[in-house]
């Protein structure tokens, strides 16, 4: 398995705590960094956390399942968080999200069988005046369209492949 | 086509980032001069005489929020600055982020001066990593023209600013909460007393205001409070105000407006009306936790005390508008069913009462409600009120006492056909 996080940044992560009153305040950022490196948040990423931060797990752990966007359990290599707040319910997020999922072949809260994509409902973006849109990493699109988002999904697959693989 | 005076708006370029030398060229950091001269009293006082109220959706009045700050405290104090911005219907403070960050870092620079607070954090949530790097690229720019660090302009004066990048969750907007998310705790709020002021983040005083508020203090510094006054069209208010329009307009567009506005302006000259030519049926004047507003209202000033005379509240100005095909029954189901999504668990009316009516809104929208379930909804709206810990179930309370207020007819109407009406 790949490592969780590259030793440079454990140590820098180590360093900043060292350098700080409240090590607990970089919790969020190293699970943030873990989560870029590794996809996800697995527990070793947990203990991992807690001991370059000098903190204790439990601790690390009632913040990383407050927060819906550190994930817990594996992750395809691209999460799609489409919106299903009022402004893009109101503009089809239900045609958008039903499309997604044909598209994908999978439900809610699924990950392809080829470990490409998970699809997760998610609160506002933040994107209103865009109705309705998805973000894909960390990503915003709007105005999205079945036509965009078979677009977007093509763009993204390219990507994935021409990656490292995990 | 905007010809209202333009503060925050001004210079912006849709999809363009106004850099360090471009906001000096407009007048930049010309506040922040200003007030090191001034004793930092005398700028909570001109922020307080200057009528300019919270922008993040309570609308409270930012210089009497200062005044409460204990200044003259030793030690550590911070300045928290609310980039949350997850209410549905908002996303003002991504456009004045994306197109001019600095006001924000002048205004956070001002505001810690004036309550004397030393180290200040920008909380920005995970979707605006557009932001984050903008904000992060004018904090940079800052440090190194000396208006942040140590002695800022010569005046003695230390000021730092961070960045907090957030991980999700609406709760993180309720300021408590928003604390514990800085501190790396498990992000439940915390009951008030004490309040922030008094204890706030890592238990020292700290003040919290939203992304607009603060980018707003350059301007009033810059210009005084007359000026800032003369903004509003409602002689009792004071300033201009970010609007989000969403939903079923032709143009969902942000505009700085003045407050004081009517709906009906802001609906059919700036939102270009509704969509299809159809018939404008209700709004949301302020964010998913604003009471609807009908086109009864449609002379309304979009104001804070004016929304509340009808019972709502300006909120954060994300007006999100329904067209005469909308079901209000699946609009509020929509609404509730955020709201109990993100709820964060801590106290059960929120925990059990949402869900409750999330379950008594699909009763009633696919056609399976009697008029019991309406008064066990209305039962649900009198003790959910009042009695959860926080301002979440408070809110999310809103459209849905706006529902029963004034739209039981479409309500009974669903429970008589036993299905939906507009499927």
């Amino acid at each position: 398995m790949k490592e969780l996080l590259p030793q440079t940044e454990i140590d820098s992560f180590k360093a900043r705590a060292a350098a700080i009153a409240h090590p607990h305040e970089l919790i969020v950022d190293l699970l943030r960094a873990i989560q870029a490196h590794s996809g996800w948040v697995p527990d070793d990423g947990v203990l991992l956390t807690a001991e370059t931060l000098g903190v204790l797990p439990i601790e690390v752990e009632e913040v990383a399942t407050f927060y819906d966007k550190i994930f817990r359990r594996a992750v395809g290599r691209r999460v799609i968080h489409v919106c299903d707040s009022i402004c893009c319910w109101s503009n089809g997020a239900d045609i958008i999200a039903g499309h997604l999922q044909k598209r994908l072949g999978i439900g809610l809260g699924e990950t392809t069988a080829d470990g490409a994509f998970t699809l997760l409902p998610t609160c506002c973006l933040g994107a209103c005046g865009d109705a309705p849109a998805m973000m894909i990493g960390l990503t915003t699109y709007g105005r999205l369209t079945p036509e965009k988002i078979d677009e977007t999904l093509a763009r993204e697959r390219a990507a994935i492949a021409a990656e490292e693989p995990q | 086509m905007n010809n209202y005076p333009q503060v925050l708006f001004k210079y912006r370029r849709p999809g363009e980032t106004i850099l360090l030398p471009e906001y000096e060229q407009n007048g930049g950091y010309q506040g922040l001069r200003k007030a090191l001269q001034m004793a930092p009293k005398e700028v909570c006082e001109l922020v307080k005489m200057s009528g300019l109220r919270g922008r993040g959706g309570a609308g409270f009045p930012t210089g009497i929020k200062w005044s409460f700050f204990p200044a003259d405290q030793p030690g550590d104090k911070y300045l928290v600055c609310n980039g949350d911005e997850m209410e549905p219907g908002t996303y003002k403070d991504r456009q004045l982020l994306l197109a001019d960050p600095h006001q924000l870092v002048e205004g956070m620079a001002i505001a810690a001066y004036a309550m004397q607070a030393g180290i200040g954090y920008i909380f920005l949530r995970y979707a605006y990593e557009d932001c984050s790097q903008r904000v992060e690229q004018a904090i940079a720019e800052a440090s190194t023209a000396g208006y942040l660090g140590k002695n800022i302009l010569g005046s003695g004066f230390d000021v730092e600013l961070h960045v907090h990048r957030s991980a999700g969750r609406y709760i993180l907007g309720e300021e408590t909460s928003l604390l514990n998310g800085l501190e790396g705790r498990r992000p439940n709020p915390r009951s008030k007393p004490p309040f922030p002021a008094q204890r706030g983040l890592f238990g020292r005083p700290t003040n919290v205001n939203n992304v607009e508020t603060l980018a707003t203090v350059p301007h009033i510094v810059n210009h005084g409070q007359i000026w800032f006054h003369e903004l509003a069209l409602n002689p009792e208010s004071a300033g201009t105000k970010l609007f989000g329009l969403s939903g079923h307009l032709n143009r969902n567009e942000c505009f700085e407006l003045p407050l004081g506005i009517t709906l009906r302006e802001v609906v059919e000259d700036f939102g270009g009306g509704v969509r299809g030519g159809k018939k404008f049926k209700a709004c949301l004047p302020g964010g998913a936790s604003t009471p609807f507003l009908t086109a009864e209202h449609m002379d309304v000033m979009m104001d804070f005390n004016p929304l509340e005379e009808v019972k709502s509240r300006l909120g954060t100005a994300g007006v999100t508008v329904f067209d005469e095909n909308t079901c209000m029954v699946a609009a509020t189901r929509n609404l509730n069913q955020f709201f109990a999504r993100e709820s964060c668990g801590w106290c059960t009316p929120c925990r059990d009462g949402l869900a409750t009516i999330s379950w008594l809104l699909d009763r009633i929208e696919f056609g399976q409600a009697n008029e019991d379930d309406l008064a066990m909804l209305k039962d649900q709206v009198r003790n959910i009120r009042g009695r959860s810990f926080c301002a979440l179930a408070e809110g999310a309370m809103g459209p849905v006492e706006a529902l029963v207020r004034l739209f039981e007819e479409e309500i009974l109407d669903h429970i008589r056909k036993g299905q939906c009406p507009f499927r």
